[in-house]
């Protein structure tokens, strides 16, 4: 089977991140990129988040999910980037071969000189929180959800429980709502609201949907199709409390426990994960350990805007169509240890940093952007501490550090000479 | 929202839903219902957000309508102008009902001026004619 080496960049995943990608990849010296989606048309995810909340950064504008995609598909319809549709990505190697199969071409071997990964995440199931009871029609997770009532038209269930306070779920409740379904409440297993605040008002509290914390799901009831679930009470280290259980009927259980960026090609190439996020360590340029691979938005982490994703998008594809024009892989090896850098790791009461790694050189004056995910509640004046073997390099305060909202810092340039400046290799993210 | 008594006043306690954010905006309320101060908004948005909410709130409507002889069963539409809080169920149920021709592009105005109260529903995707 012969191999096609034409490309500079190839992006895997067109949903926002790849888009991003594609498009600014282009745009760096006109770079030869081919776009691959497993899914028969463009925007990932969001053509089936159909409520809005999407652009207040990028576009200033409060835009719905299709609507979002839809303007990045528009800029690159104009561009000569090639794009796969309905093809999936079978394997990727540290060499950087692709292989690709669709239903028309078969099965095809690709080498560029860059990949982007921007395959996004996927929904923790059922059996990963192991809950127990029957195997019963009727349980699904919310994306799937989500799917069945925005993109296919139909509805799930009338009587719907739903597990988790995660934004898709609360989202979901609306729109189960709207549609005229009965959510008798949403149960969350931590003592907090995992979603947004606006969700939680304009999802739960307008249509009266009861938000019980610290409640989970202790079994499922029902033959064919579900017929109730049994809740518990959890304490301070989520065990169930014995004797608070109680059995809510309903036909419906919908799963919002979480998302877990697809990784299964990452693993195939070789690509160090990091056990915070799940996803690939990148650095600043969203470079990952293995050189010509690069990964941007939910496939690194899970991020709160497709804004911020967006971003990423475009630091990878920029910096994937550089490395492909320059093709240093043996000067880098070497150039690595000389680089001068700095790694980033969460300290107190912080979750996972992306990026993991900052390069100082080749930054050309540009803002770097170090997103932080809290885990840790805490409703009151906080300090987001940058530190070096103890001592405080940089600082900054926030309102408050919630698990639900990432902590996204802007670095300019004179923030940056400081972390450089400060010397050392290792810099702690801490909140106090 | 939370309301608490301060003596003659009253303090309002709303989360702005403009943007993913979700700033508390705190308002003071004189004896009158009369607004007297508006803090805890990161932008001006919040203003404009907790004048309308006490006054006359209002929602954004996401929903799906039916497609006929599109490549798609639905077309992803919302009212870009947010509508009277309380009759967002009645459009929601009315719309149910409702079916475009393909093909449909982002902003083609699927019904315009609802019960003659200004309200839009536009389409926000689109889905070209076909199988």
């Amino acid at each position: 089977m012969e191999v096609n080496t034409d490309y500079d960049v190839i992006v895997i995943g067109a949903g926002p991140a790849g888009l991003a990608a594609a498009i600014e990849a282009y745009n760096e010296n006109k770079s030869n990129v081919l776009l691959i989606e497993r899914n028969d048309s463009l925007g990932g995810i969001l053509p089936q988040c159909i409520h809005n909340g999407f652009g207040a950064i990028k576009f200033g504008n409060d835009l719905p999910g299709p609507e979002y995609a839809v303007r990045y598909e528009e800029q690159l319809r104009d561009l000569p980037v090639e794009i796969m549709l309905d093809t999936m990505v079978v394997d990727l190697t540290p060499d950087l071969d692709i292989y690709t199969m669709n239903s028309t071409q078969g099965y095809r071997h690709f080498r560029p000189r860059a990949v982007v990964l921007a395959m996004g995440c996927r929904e923790r199931t059922r059996s990963q929180i192991r809950l127990p009871g029957t195997r019963a029609a009727g349980i699904y997770t919310a994306g799937t959800a989500q799917r069945l009532v925005n993109i296919e038209g139909y509805m799930p269930g009338n009587e719907i429980v739903i597990l988790g306070s995660g934004d898709v779920g609360m989202i979901m409740a609306r729109r189960f709502t709207i549609e005229g379904a009965r959510v008798l409440s949403v149960l969350e297993l931590l003592p907090y609201l995992t979603g947004l605040r606006r969700n939680f008002v304009q999802c739960l509290q307008d249509y009266d949907i009861p938000l019980h914390l610290s409640t989970t799901v202790n079994k499922i009831y029902g033959e064919r199709r579900v017929e109730g679930i049994e809740t518990v009470k959890v304490d301070e280290h989520l065990n169930h409390i014995s004797g608070t259980e109680k059995f809510i009927k309903c036909d419906t259980l919908v799963l919002s426990v979480g998302l877990i960026p697809e990784n299964e090609l990452s693993r195939k190439a070789g690509v160090q994960l990091d056990p915070h996020t799940n996803g690939p360590i990148v650095d600043s340029d969203m470079a990952t350990n293995v050189p010509g691979i690069y990964a941007a938005g939910n496939v690194a982490g899970i991020y709160d805007l497709v804004d911020y994703v967006s971003m990423a998008g475009e630091v990878a594809g920029r910096s994937a169509a550089v490395w492909a024009s320059k093709q240093k892989v043996a000067a880098k090896a070497q150039a690595e240890e000389e680089r001068p850098s700095i790694t980033i790791k969460p300290g107190a009461n912080v979750g996972s940093v992306i990026p993991q790694k900052v390069y100082f050189d080749d930054l050309d004056g540009r803002d770097i952007y170090l997103n932080m995910r809290p885990n840790a509640l805490l409703e009151r004046a906080v300090k987001v501490e940058l530190s070096l073997d103890s001592e405080e390099i940089m600082s900054f305060r926030e309102k408050y550090a919630r698990p639900a909202e990432m902590i996204i810092r802007k670095l300019k340039p004179r923030d940056i000479d400081k972390l450089k400046a400060a010397g050392g290799h290792e810099l702690i993210a801490g909140i106090s | 929202m939370k309301i608490s008594k301060e003596g003659d006043y009253r303090r309002r306690t709303d989360i702005c839903l403009r943007c993913p954010q979700g700033c508390e905006v705190e308002t003071l309320l004189g004896p009158n219902d009369e607004i007297l101060n508006i803090t805890g908004n990161k932008c001006k948005l919040g203003v404009a957000y907790v004048e309308q909410e006490i006054k006359d709130p209002r929602r954004v409507l996401p929903t799906s309508i039916r497609v006929k002889n599109g490549v798609r069963p639905l077309v992803p539409a919302w009212t870009p102008e947010p509508m009277p809080k309380g009759l967002l169920l009645e459009l929601a149920e009315e719309s149910r009902e409702m079916e475009v021709e393909a093909p449909v592009h982002v902003g083609d105005v699927i019904v315009d001026n609802w019960r003659g109260l200004g309200v839009r529903l536009v389409a926000s995707g689109h889905v070209p004619r076909g199988r």
